[in-house]
Formats: structure tokens, sequence, C-alpha cells
């Protein structure tokens, strides 16, 4: 739906790893995206109060607010309907897929993740219509 | 007009109407509809307790003593009236152990004695001699005066006259014939004979009748009522004393006379087989408890009007009291009247016979003769095929000889006394059992010997105090034997042992044999110890009403179904012996397997059925020969004292095994809970180090592939790229390292270099090694102080340097971001060395203190800026120092910073050789 040359899709990344963090703002910038970041759960839930975000990559261990709290606002608030949640995880057991999936997210990135699958997921993600909560 | 033909004729004709009467009810009860099975029959079968000693001695006993005939029918009330729970209970034991005499009872009770049933039976046939020959008397008696009228003639001394002799034979040899043809016709296992009963309730009627008959005749019609006659009487002084008891020895005739009687209605032999073996229903007891004392009632009403009456009519005394019921119709003029008299008498002669004989001849030949022919008898016998033959010879031969006893007795003796002392001779001897049978029905702890010692000196003293001095008024001995007592010991009197002078005979040979008897019983009870199979039969026979029907002993030998139904054919013939096996097989509601072996119920059942028709104690002797079981009662005891102990051994060990493992499935039960708690923490633990491996390696393989896609980056970008996955690698390194070096502690495969070491210098090498760390942070303040000359240690110095590293770098990343402070004091104190590492950072709550100590954790407000450490340090830190037998703990305070500090004991040697060093202390 939206076109990046048009208007560049905005882009929240939320992880306490400064370096992962860093990492995934190179990639998400390059694809042309406008990145914003956040260091936990709370900050990443006045982030997307201050401007919604067309997609948001979580991490799951954050101190303050884990990752799935912060889905479960997301995917709740219908003001946000249009928000993509897309979870980050290093722990990679099915549970933790299951449970994220279940609170409503559209995708899940299991690290370490290869760069160029991360581009695509958001890519395909960003261009599927929202779908209903 | 009665001329001893027409007697005769009368006399047989009326035995014959029995006989009638008795194959028809044996008919009915093969069809199984049984005539007998009303609470009337069992009542007037009971009644075969008035003999003729009733019918004709109770006028007698009134003219000689008054009232004092009439204890002798107070006591079977008393005893229907208030012990019919003792009879209720002697019928349920009977039934369920099929008892058949009350000799079988006591034996049974007692272990299945052999001796003691030999014993009962001995006593019994002794004991009731005098009474059967006290029957026949009585027949031959009033058969010769009523044959005389219409004269009144009192028989004169028969012992002198043979042809007199020659009639009372033939009438004891028809008596004979006819009480064989009523009771051994065949064997019963149940020994029950309801022809007989049918035909003793149609005697006790017709003596009733008779009597009643006399007692109205004499009443309203020789004399105007009752009031006239007692009028009459009373008007004469002689007379009136009958009305009285007089004295303490009257008293305690009375007394002694209702005790006796009490128990007669159950112990003597006859009654024993009407009121208990013939019982068809247990309830008929309920309804006898009235019936039979309306019958004693009745029975009695006119016994002192006809004594008076005769009193009155033959005032001459030359007519013997005994003889009124007969000599008052003929002395006016009823010839049909006395005819009937004379019949009544006969019928309750007869009555008593009968039933007496054949109890008497079960007795004799179950628990008397076959133990005697089993033991000693030829080796083959119990091989022998059919004994049912043997065994209605023995009982035949027995009636034949008791009644020809009977007729001595009655020959030699009987002269010399009324007829109800005679029978009270018997009532003596029969109460000898009443103590055995009682405490056999309500005390386990009587014991066979007690019994056998309590028949045996009651039997003896009654021998010596009763029959001894009527063989002494006989002639056999010396009349000084009752007089002045043998070789004239005064004291030996018998009918005044020890000077208890003043008695009755009859009271005074109650009173001796009852002490000598009780007092043996219980007293050798007391002293003696119950065999094993004694005990169970105690329990079985007190405790009838708790269990179920009997069990029994198990037997331990093994026998063919085959053979034990081939050895109750030869007790009860092969029809009966299938007949009882189909009885069986409908009680347990299966199919026995006439070729397999027997298990304990159909042994059991066999040796009840066997019981029924030999005995019990001939049973057991029967049955251990097919069962090839050994009777050594010593060996036996053994084994079943050895069995129960070892049982009793086993299951102790059972409990306690069971207790063992109760305890180890709760320990298990623990184990397991701990073990999922581990699992989970394992799985928790694997999770977290995932985590935290993965972690460094996304940041290492994402800036990899960037630096691979992107080769036009800047340099400074690349430089910086670089630098990460290099402090990325290193951290995932030490991370490596920590969990490593963890597990290895954990595991115990550490390799420690544990020595005495002095501990200034580690903890000074530690702090140089930390020194790296301040390059980043010129902004924190370090003090070391470490005292002088402190106390070696048992450490590792390279692990000791690893805690201290942990500590101080900890330290440093969590003091106070803009004016950190850290401070390292060492110092000796009470044996221990102590190292505090404070620093001046946010602090650690409460509810972290405990958290940071273990994997992974790190206190939550530190982390906004991720720590470089592992999140192993702390755990690994007091892993070593636990290793050293130190401990870690910390101090801390939000805001003002946190103290870690960590002691370790000094080397006690070396404590003393500093504090003499340094005076510190005296």
């Amino acid at each position: 739906m939206t076109d990046p040359a048009l208007s560049p899709a905005k882009v929240l990344i939320v992880d306490d790893e400064p370096n992962i963090l860093l990492s995934l703002q190179f990639l998400m910038k390059k694809a042309g995206y406008a990145v914003r970041t956040a260091k936990d759960g709370e900050e990443a839930l006045a982030e997307i109060a201050r401007e919604m975000p067309d997609i948001v990559l979580l991490d799951v261990m954050m101190p303050k607010l884990d990752g799935f709290s912060v889905c479960q606002r997301i995917k709740s608030d219908p003001a946000l309907a249009g928000v993509r949640v897309v979870m980050l995880t290093a722990r990679g057991r099915d549970v933790e897929r299951e449970k994220g999936l279940s609170l409503g997210a559209d995708d899940y990135i299991t690290k370490p993740f290869s760069t160029k699958d991360a581009i695509d997921r958001v890519a395909t993600l960003l261009a599927r219509p929202v779908k209903p909560a | 007009m009665l001329s001893a033909p027409v007697v005769l004729i009368v006399s047989l004709l009326y035995l014959g109407l029995l006989f009638a009467i008795a194959s028809y009810g044996d008919r009915r009860a093969d069809a199984g509809r049984s005539i007998i099975a009303t609470p009337y029959v069992y009542a007037l079968s009971i009644a075969v307790y008035c003999t003729s000693w009733t019918f004709f001695g109770s006028v007698g006993r009134a003219v000689s003593s008054g009232v004092g005939f009439l204890p002798i029918y107070l006591g079977p009330t008393l005893t229907f009236v208030l012990g019919w729970i003792v009879v209720r209970k002697l019928i349920r034991i009977c039934k369920a152990n099929r008892i058949t005499s009350i000799a079988d009872f006591i034996a049974s009770r007692y272990g299945k004695s052999v001796s003691l049933g030999m014993l009962v039976s001995v006593i019994a046939v002794v004991g009731i001699l005098p009474y059967i020959s006290l029957q026949l008397k009585a027949i031959s008696t009033s058969f010769s005066i009523l044959i005389a009228y219409p004269d009144i003639r009192m028989p004169a001394h028969s012992s002198g006259v043979a042809a007199w002799q020659a009639t009372e034979l033939y009438i004891t040899l028809a008596l004979a014939a006819f009480a064989i043809l009523f009771g051994t016709r065949h064997i019963d296992a149940s020994e029950r004979h309801e022809g007989m009963v049918a035909a003793i309730a149609f005697e006790s009627l017709v003596k009733l009748v008779a009597f009643l008959a006399v007692g109205l005749f004499v009443t309203f019609s020789v004399f105007n009522g009752f009031g006239d006659i007692f009028t009459r009487a009373s008007s004469s002084e002689a007379l009136s004393r009958l009305f009285t008891i007089d004295g303490v020895a009257g008293y305690t005739s009375w007394v002694t006379l209702t005790i006796l009687s009490m128990a007669a209605i159950v112990v003597l032999p006859r009654q024993f087989q009407v009121l208990v073996i013939e019982n068809v229903d247990k309830r008929h007891v309920q309804q006898a408890m009235w019936m039979l004392p309306l019958y004693l009632l009745l029975i009695n009403i006119f016994v002192l009007p006809i004594a008076l009456g005769g009193l009155l009519l033959f005032p001459d005394g030359k007519v013997d009291p005994d003889t009124f019921v007969l000599t008052i119709a003929m002395q006016q003029g009823a010839p049909v009247l006395a005819l009937v008299a004379f019949i009544g008498g006969l019928s309750a002669a007869t009555g008593m016979i009968i039933v007496e004989t054949v109890a008497l001849a079960t007795m004799v030949s179950n628990d008397l003769v076959m133990p005697l022919l089993l033991r000693i008898g030829p080796r083959n016998l119990t091989e022998r095929k059919d004994l049912t033959g043997l065994l209605i010879a023995i009982r035949r031969g027995t009636i034949l000889l008791v009644l020809l006893l009977g007729y001595v007795y009655a020959n030699t003796v009987g002269e010399s006394y009324a007829l109800v002392t005679i029978g009270l001779v018997s009532f003596v001897a029969a109460l000898q059992f009443a103590p055995a049978i009682l405490a056999g029905l309500y005390w386990k702890g009587a014991t066979r010997v007690g019994a056998l010692s309590a028949l045996l000196g009651g039997f003896l003293i009654w021998i010596y105090t009763l029959l001894l001095p009527s063989f002494s008024r006989s002639g056999w001995i010396a009349a000084s034997f009752a007089e002045n007592g043998p070789w004239g010991l005064v004291l030996l009197k018998p009918y005044a042992l020890l000077g208890l002078e003043g008695l009755d005979p009859i009271s005074h040979a109650t009173i001796w044999t009852m002490i000598i008897n009780v007092g043996l019983l219980v007293g050798v009870s007391l002293f003696t110890l119950p065999s094993v199979i004694e005990r169970g039969q105690a329990v079985r026979f007190v405790d009838v009403f708790k269990q179920a029907a009997g069990s029994g002993r198990e037997w331990h030998g093994r026998a063919g179904v085959a053979e034990l139904k081939a050895l109750m054919a030869r007790f009860l013939g092969e029809p009966r012996a299938e007949a009882a096996l189909v009885r069986l097989e409908q009680e347990i509601n299966g199919p026995i397997d006439r070729q397999g072996l027997a298990n304990s119920a159909t042994v059991s059942f066999v040796e009840r059925q066997l019981a029924g028709a030999i005995g019990a104690a001939s049973a057991r002797i029967m049955m251990a020969s097919v069962l090839r079981e050994e009777m050594h009662d010593i060996d036996e005891v053994t084994r079943i004292l050895d069995e129960a102990s070892q049982l009793v051994l086993y299951s102790r060990r059972l409990e306690e095994k069971s207790r063992e493992l109760e305890a180890t499935s709760q320990e298990l039960r623990g184990a397991n809970e701990q073990l999922k708690e581990l699992d989970k923490l394992k799985d928790d633990f694997m999770a977290t180090v995932s985590h935290e491996i993965r972690t460094p390696l996304t940041s290492i393989r994402s800036f990899s592939e960037i630096l691979r896609d992107n080769p036009d980056l800047g340099e400074q970008e690349r430089q910086e790229f670089v630098t990460i996955i290099v402090q990325e690698s290193e951290r995932l390194s030490r991370l490596i390292n920590d969990i490593l070096d963890l597990a290895k502690m954990e595991a115990g495969t550490t390799e420690w270099q544990i020595a005495e070491h002095p501990l200034g210098p580690i903890v000074e090498r530690a702090v140089a090694a930390t020194s790296g760390l301040l390059t980043h942070r010129p902004d924190i303040e370090m003090s070391v102080d470490v005292s002088a000359a402190l106390p070696p240690a048992m450490v590792d110095p390279d692990r000791l340097i690893q805690v201290v590293v942990n500590l101080v770098s900890n330290a440093v990343k969590f003091c106070d971001k803009a004016h950190g402070r850290v401070s390292i004091v060492a110092r000796a104190r009470d044996g221990w060395l102590e190292v505090d590492v404070s620093d001046n950072g946010v602090g650690i709550s409460a509810e972290d203190i405990e958290k940071i100590f273990e994997r992974f954790q790190q206190a939550g407000n530190t982390l906004t800026d991720k720590p470089q450490g592992t999140g192993l340090g702390l755990p690994i830190s007091r892993q070593i120092l636990q290793r050293f037998d130190g401990t870690l703990s910390v101090v801390s305070e939000l805001g003002r910073g946190s103290t870690f500090t960590f002691r370790i004991p000094a080397v006690k040697a070396s404590i003393a050789a500093h504090d003499r060093e340094v005076g510190a202390v005296t």
C-alpha cells in the first residue's frame, strides 16, 4: 500500500541491545524507511503514541516492559490497527513463537537472522494490507 | 374281666398303634413332609420328662412329703422361663456341630476328647440304670395289680417268685424289641428320629389324658370337688402336714430338688435327645417355653387330690400310695378307667424307655464302643467296606444290654426304694453333666482335664453317696456301710459325709457332688492349659452366635473326594453318602469333582456328616486315618505354633517393609518434585544460555553481512562496525568461558590448586588486573586498604583473583556515573579473612539482592545501559568461595551504593603466629 517513494514507511525498532539496534537501524534506513528506535518497552509505547509507525520490530526480552506486553497493547488498541508487529527473539523456542503469534504478531524473526531475510519480511509485510485484528 | 391276656392284648394293640404312628412319621419325613415340625409336637415330646415316675410316683411322693413333689415340675418350668437362652444356644451349637448326644457334646466341646466321651457314656449308662429299672418296675407292678381285679393286692416281693421274674423279663425283652424297632431302623447322619418323636408326642397326650381322667374321676365322682377333698383332709391331723414344708432340711430339699430338675429337663440323655437333637426348628423353643410348663401344670393339678383321696379311701396304709392312680379306680369298681390308667402309665414308661435307650445307644456306640474299636480293635476296621451294619448291631446290643441291666437293678436294688427316690438317684447322676455343659457354653477357660476331673470326681461321689448305700440296703454289701460308714469311720458315712448331717440322701449327695464337681472343674481348668484343638472348639462353642456356620479346624492331610465318599458310605450307606454330597453341592452352588482332591470345605463337611453318625471323636479318628494325618498332639501343637509365630514374624516384616516402602515412595515423590524443579531450572537455563549466546551472535552476523553487502561504506563506519564485531566476539568468548567454568565447578571437575597463600599479595594482584577498566572511567576514585601482614589462607590464588576481579569490575560498572568511587578493604577478624568491595552506585533493591547471585540475573534498574558482564560473575564467585569454605554476601542501600564482602577462614597456626607478631591478643 505504502509506496516508499511517495512517503517512506515508518519503522520503529525496539531492542535493549544497542548493537542490534544499530544494525537494524542501518538496514532499514538503507531500505528507504523512516526509522526510529527505542531501548525498552516503555520507550516503545511512548514513541508509538508520539507518532504511529507502520511497522514495529519488537525484541521480546527487554527490561521494564517485555515485547509480548508491548505487542498485546498494540494489538488490543483499535486506534493502532494499522501497525504491523514483527517479533524478534533470541530464544527460538516454538512456545515463544506460538505465544507471539497468538498475541497477534504479524511475523516472527529469530536471532541471529539473515539481514536479507529481515529486509524481505519487512517489505512483504508492508506491501500487504494490515490483517484485521 | 381284666385278665392277663386282655390286658396284654390291649397293651400290645396300644404299642402297635404307637409303632404305626412312628412308621407314618418316618415315611412322611422321608417324603420331606414332616409331621413333627410344629411347636406342639416339640413341646409334647419334651414331656417325655413325665415318666411312669410322674404318673404313679408323684402321688406317692405327695403322700410321703406333701408339696415336696412340686419342685420336680417347678424346675423345668424355671428352666424354660429363665433359661431358654441357654437352651437356644445349646441347640444352635449342636446343630452347627452335628452333635448326636450329650456325650458327643461334652467330648466335642473339650477338644473332641475320646476319653471324655467314654466317661460321659459310662456315667450316663450307670446313672440312668436306676431310672430305667424304675420304669420296668412300674409297668410290672401296675400290670400285676391290674390283673388281680377286682381284688386289690400289692405284689409280693418279686425276688422270691420265679414266675414273677419271668413276666418282668418278658416285658423287658418286649420293650427292648420295641425300642430297637423305633430307634435303630437306620443310621442317619443327623441322628434324628421323626417317627419316634411323633410317637412320643402321642404318648405324652395319652398319659396326660389318662391322668386327668383319673383325677377328674377322683375329684368329682368319688368326692365332691377340690373343696370337699381338702376339707376332709385338713380335718385329719396326719394329712394336713402334707400342705406345709417343715424345717431347714425341708427347704434344703426343696431347693436341691428344684435345681436337680432344672438341670434334668436338659441334661438327662433322653431330654437332651428330644430337646436338642430332635429339635426341628429352634424357634419352637419359644413356644415350648410356655407349652411345657402348661403341660406340667395340667399333669400336676390332680396329684394332691388323688393322694388325699387315696389316703382317705385306704386309711389302713396297706395300699402303696405309688399305686393310688390305679387302685382308686379299681376300688371304685371302674375297670375301664383302671385300664386307661394302666395304659397311661405304660405310655409314660415306654416313652421314657424308648427315648432313653435310643439316646444311650447312640452315645455308647458313638462315644464308647466305636472309639474303642477304632483304637484297640482289629487293624482292618478302618478299612472295612461297610460299617453301617456294625453300628446298628452295636446300638441294638446296647439297648438290649441297658434294659437287661435295668431289669437286674430292679430285681436287686430297686426293691428298697420308692419310685421317686430311684428317679432322683438318676437325676443326681445326670446333674454331673451340667457344670461341664454350662462351662462349655460360657467359659472358654474350661479345659478338657478340668471337665474330665469334674465328671470323674462328681461321679465317684455319686457312687459313694447314692449307689453304694443302695447296694448296702439291698444286702449286696454290709448294711453297716450305710449305717456307720466303712470300717466304722463316722466321717465317711455315705449319707453324712464329713459330718454333713440332717439332710435327706438326695440333697446330701447333690450338695457333695456339686462341690466336688464344680470345684474340680474350675480349679483344674485354671491350672491346666487347653490344647490348640480345645481352644478352637471352645471358641466355636462359646462364640457360636458370633460366627458363621462352622468351618472348624482345618485338616492338613489330603484325600480324594472318592475316598471321603467311600468313608461316608461305610457308615451311612451309598445312597445317603451320595445324597450328602449332592446337598453339599447345593450348599456351595457348584459341582464337586468326584474324582478330584477334596478341598477343606468338603473335608469339614464329611467330618460333620460322620460326626452325625458316629460322634465327633470317632469321626476325627476316621478322618485322620483317611487323610493320613497323624494326631500326635504335641507335634501338631508345635507345628501350629510354629506356623503361627512364623506368620506373626512374616506379617511384622511385611509391615516393616511397607513402612519402608511408604518412606521410600515419600522420598521418591520429593525427589521427583525436585527433579521437576531442576528440569524446569535446566530448561530455563538453556533458554537463557541460548539467549545470551544468540545476542552477540546476532550483532556479529548482522554487521558481517552489512560489511559484505555494502562495499561502499565510509571508512569510519566500517571501522565502527568491525569494532562492534570484535567486541561482541570477545563477549561471546567470555560468556562461553564462564558457562564452561560454572558447569565444571558444579560438576566438580574443576582442577583446584589449593595451597596456603598469604591474602595481601593476591588482593593486590587482582586490583592491578582491573586497572585497565579505569582507562575508560578516569572519574573513578579507587582506594585499596590491605592490612599489613594478613594471615595466609588455603586457596587457589588464580581463582581468588578471579573473584576479586569480578567484584571490582562490577563495582566499576555500577558506581556513580559522574564521580565513581570504588574501595577495596582487606582485613583479618576472628579467625576469618574479610575483603570488602564497595561502590557508590545506585545500590540494589531488597527484592533483587538474592537474585543477583543467580545465573544471568542482573539487577533490573542497572540495565538501561547494557553492562558488559555475562551475568555469571557472581554465581561463579560464590562457587569459588564455597570451595574455600568461605562466603559471599552483600549489603546495599538504594542510592548509596553496595558493599560486597567475602570471608574465608584464616589458617589457624598462622593466626597464632600473627597474633604473637602484632601483639593484638594476649
